[in-house]
């Protein structure tokens, strides 16, 4: 009896025509298609930099800062070592700043204040870089009356803030109010909840937003003409003029020797491939801390 | 142990809209209440004002008085210190997707700031054998997440997470909606067990589930607290024609 049923079911069911087939497979290809349209320009700028690049890079191109104009040789380890302060102090000053920007708009401001501030980080993040270069300017190399580190850093923060902010509101009101109240059911606070419990639960989100603003910022170039501003020599003083990576391609890139053209080369494949690690670096140690089922 | 909650002339608002009106009772301790009733007859909103948890929704109010044991809900005290005394289970359960089953049970006590790691295992242990689970989850209590449980497995511990802050009461908003019955079975024999130690609030849509754990029964319509009395006579021979259409399924 039941084998009946079951035969009678499945030999009701008609063959698919070829006509839905057809449609099946055109769209699955157009599917691909756009994937690997949206992926070509990726890969074809890192294919490049790989080919006109790798060539260039040797121990001394990381171990040596540049010699002067007209000398073969030398490298950029002072301009790999700035651009990693320049990145730590704006993390350091934009990343807390950006996430508790995206709490108060998440968890405080669905409001007119929570209004006012979304708009503005949506000005700021539609702001030119080079606007923000002069505003960091004013801001910490007019008083200081040098460049410095410090000063890009500044620039290279408030260029993060609003991204990170967005994605952290963003994150945070996915984070389903069931779970906020399960923390107040306990007696915990609101800012308990807040740190402990909601952004907790939304952490991995918050830190691709961060990773997001880390990695557009990490290739800028023009907040840091004049506020960083580059240097030939080694600097580990954030208050002193720090070369970039990003600054020492520009000036490279523009020169009219080929030995400085090649290294540029090398130095975007470096900033490239130093990028990508830190952000899946950033990405292991996340993974490592989450639980099984999480 | 159980403390009993006596609640005088509780009204409660969303914005202008009026959820409860002139609400009065007493519930017993160490015993279990339960709250029928229609969707949206306010039988949640009233177990939401009992813990201060109607007040994190925007806009919303309450008028009234509460008293949970020796102390006034609404007068003189936190809403934090207030909720570590009564717990609650919600309709969903609602682990914290990102911490251990440990740590879930944990998480009241940690949160607020009680550390010593040794009377913690204790604890985790102790709830997590009161709400039935311990058997089940204690090979994976530091590997697993608490979302990675089944439905029901996830409701009771939320349970033991309610208890580890060791309540006096202990609130259930239909704690079994979302559960099969297996699962709900488990929780409701819990019940009976938890009657003995806390005293026990809980809302249900199914009648039969009211009459099997509950010694007191509530019936709210409209808002309004239309009857409440010992389970047997609201089931058996209801004061009120409403409730008794209710009850015999002519409505609702």
């Amino acid at each position: 009896m039941a084998d009946a049923i079951v035969n009678s079911t499945v030999t009701s069911i008609p063959p698919i025509s070829w006509h839905r087939r057809a449609v099946d497979h055109l769209m699955t290809g157009v599917a691909v298609l756009t994937v690997a349209l949206v992926l070509l320009p990726l890969f074809a700028i890192f294919a490049y930099l790989v080919y006109k690049g790798i060539g260039s890079i040797n121990i001394s191109f990381l171990t040596q800062t540049p010699k002067p104009v007209g000398e073969a040789g030398g490298g950029m380890a002072n301009a790999i070592v700035g651009s990693a302060v320049i990145l730590a102090i704006a993390s350091l000053m934009g990343v807390p700043l950006g996430i508790g920007a995206g709490i108060f708009l998440s968890e405080y401001g669905r409001n007119r204040y929570g209004d006012a501030v979304r708009f503005v980080s949506d000005v700021l993040n539609g702001v030119p870089s080079i606007v923000i270069g002069i505003v960091a300017y004013g801001l910490v190399v007019i008083r200081q009356k040098h460049f410095s580190a410090l000063a890009g850093g500044v620039a290279l923060a408030i260029m993060m803030v609003p991204t990170i902010a967005r994605t952290t509101e963003q994150m945070l009101l996915l984070v389903p109010q069931a779970i906020r109240e399960a923390a107040y059911g306990l007696g915990v606070s609101r800012w308990r909840t807040t740190l402990s419990i909601t952004l907790r639960t939304a952490t991995s989100g918050v830190i691709t937003g961060v990773m997001l603003a880390f990695a557009r910022v990490a290739g800028e170039t023009a907040p840091l003409l004049f506020t960083a501003f580059g240097n030939q020599f080694w600097n580990l003083d954030p208050n002193q003029p720090t070369s970039a990576l990003s600054l020492q391609i520009y000036t490279y890139a523009l020169s009219p020797f080929d030995d400085w053209h090649r290294q540029a080369w090398a130095g975007s494949f470096v900033l490239i491939v130093l990028i990508v690690s830190a952000v899946a670096a950033v990405r292991i140690v996340v993974r490592r801390g989450t639980l099984a089922g999480a | 142990m159980g403390v009993g909650i006596t609640v005088d002339r509780l009204n409660a608002f969303y914005g202008k809209t009026q959820a409860l009106f002139d609400i009065n009772l007493a519930v017993q301790a160490n015993h279990a209440t339960a709250l029928i009733g229609p969707s949206g007859c306010g039988k949640s909103t009233f177990i939401r004002c009992l813990n201060r948890m109607h007040e994190t929704i925007p806009e919303a109010r309450v008028e009234g008085a509460v008293r949970i044991g020796e102390f006034s809900v609404y007068n003189g005290t936190s809403a934090t210190q207030l909720r570590r005394r009564v717990g609650m289970v919600f309709q969903k359960p609602n682990p914290f997707p990102t911490m251990s089953i440990y740590d879930n049970v944990a998480a009241g006590l940690k949160l607020n700031g009680f550390g010593s790691r040794k009377k913690l295992d204790e604890i985790v242990e102790k709830s997590l054998r009161s709400s039935a689970l311990f058997e089940e989850v204690k090979d994976a209590l530091h590997k697993k997440s608490g979302a990675s449980l089944s439905g029901g497995q996830q409701q009771r511990l939320c349970i033991a997470r309610a208890l580890a802050v060791q309540p006096e009461v202990l609130l259930m908003d239909e704690p079994c909606s979302a559960l099969d019955p297996i699962s709900t079975g488990k929780i409701e024999e819990l019940i009976f067990q938890l009657k003995e130690q806390y005293t026990i609030v809980i809302v249900t849509h199914n009648m039969q589930q009211a009459a099997r754990v509950a010694e007191f029964t509530g019936f709210f319509l409209l808002g309004k607290l239309i009857e409440f009395d010992k389970t047997e006579k609201i089931f058996t021979n209801p004061s009120d024609k409403r409730t008794e259409d209710y009850v015999t399924g002519r409505f609702g």
